[in-house]
């Protein structure tokens, strides 16, 4: 077990695409936990990405069950290829990242999502998440995707009306 | 060594006033920090921290002569700021309602009490002449809970304002 390096913004090799995982053996399993423990190592992290400590293969953590406010979550996740294959509603909230210190911004994410994805022994899995852990998902597949929070910013000026919104009606 | 200054700017509004003016920073070898700009009732207004190797007055004289001609006030203080100093908001205020005078003192005194930190403060007056909207928006550290501030706010909210109070949950991934 080790705390690894997060890689941080404007390191260029953020921005490059993983590649599917293929093989869901020892060497990966022991990789997720030396990436769980950097998560945890960090402040407060409720996710984590795998390219953010330079290893590019498609492996997320999410873990939002240890809320102040608990929001709804399905406890600890390693989400192995994962693919969102359906989005509803959307949601204005605010995002920071490891690999982009000192800097928080208003991001726009899907406010519902059906995931699927693999587990560390290569079951396939799907769940149906909400809220702030589908915020977290979304956060950490973009790092696969090479694309950062700041890639998704939006004004903080139009906040009000725009979270009116998609709390009246979520088909927006 | 560069030191810190904040430099304040105030004019009619018209397109082009940034780049003008940070162009002049540049070549003068100013290094700029975090920066504001705000239209305000039609002018423009700007606050950017400006690094600089010398004096107040050096400052003044590299941006004078796009000052004059942008027609443009300037007003430069020494500060002891920093970069990286950022305070993460909490909560989130959001107020709107018939505008009339002392709305904003009201409410923020309230909140004041309450416990909140102002950490971001946007207003607006929306709607007619004849019937203008007042909108605010507040991002802060709510440093005795942000149930207190609820109960603070609620007896002005139950006067015509319209008061909304939402934690913010900033997701570090």
């Amino acid at each position: 077990m080790a705390v690894l390096e997060i890689l941080t913004y404007p390191s260029e090799i953020l921005k490059q695409v993983s590649a599917p995982v293929e093989r869901f053996d020892d060497e990966l399993r022991a990789f997720i936990a030396d990436l769980e423990e950097t998560r945890l190592a960090g402040p407060g992290a409720v996710g984590i990405a795998a390219p953010q400590v330079g290893r590019f293969q498609r492996i997320v953590i999410v873990d939002v069950s240890n809320m102040k406010r608990p929001v709804p979550n399905h406890g600890h996740r390693v989400l192995i290829n994962p693919e969102i294959t359906e989005w509803e509603g959307y949601a204005v909230g605010r995002e920071g990242c490891l690999s982009v210190p000192d800097y928080t911004g208003n991001v726009i994410r899907a406010e519902q999502i059906r995931l699927e994805a693999f587990d560390p022994q290569g079951e396939k899995r799907s769940f149906d998440m909400t809220g702030f852990e589908a915020r977290a998902v979304q956060h950490e597949i973009d790092h696969l995707d090479g694309l950062l929070f700041l890639d998704r910013l939006v004004s903080r000026r139009n906040d009000l009306f725009r979270r009116k919104v998609y709390q009246k009606g979520k088909k927006n | 060594m560069n030191h810190w200054y904040m430099l304040t700017l105030v004019g009619e509004d018209r397109p082009g006033i940034v780049a003008k003016l940070t162009h002049a920073l540049y070549e003068g070898g100013a290094n700029l920090g975090e920066a504001a700009m705000a239209r305000l009732g039609g002018n423009f207004t700007i606050m950017l921290m400006v690094g600089f190797p010398g004096t107040a007055r050096q400052l003044q004289e590299v941006i004078e002569s796009e000052v004059d001609s942008l027609g443009l006030r300037a007003h430069i203080d020494p500060i002891q700021g920093h970069l990286h100093q950022h305070l993460e908001p909490d909560v989130w205020v959001t107020v709107y309602g018939a505008d009339r005078a002392g709305i904003v003192a009201q409410i923020t005194g309230a909140l004041a009490e309450a416990g909140l930190n102002i950490l971001d403060l946007q207003s607006d007056v929306a709607g007619t002449e004849s019937a203008p909207v007042y909108v605010m928006i507040i991002e802060g550290q709510a440093g005795e809970g942000i149930e207190g501030l609820k109960s603070a706010v609620s007896v002005i909210a139950s006067q015509g304002v319209e008061v909304d109070i939402e934690p913010i949950e900033t997701l570090i991934g």
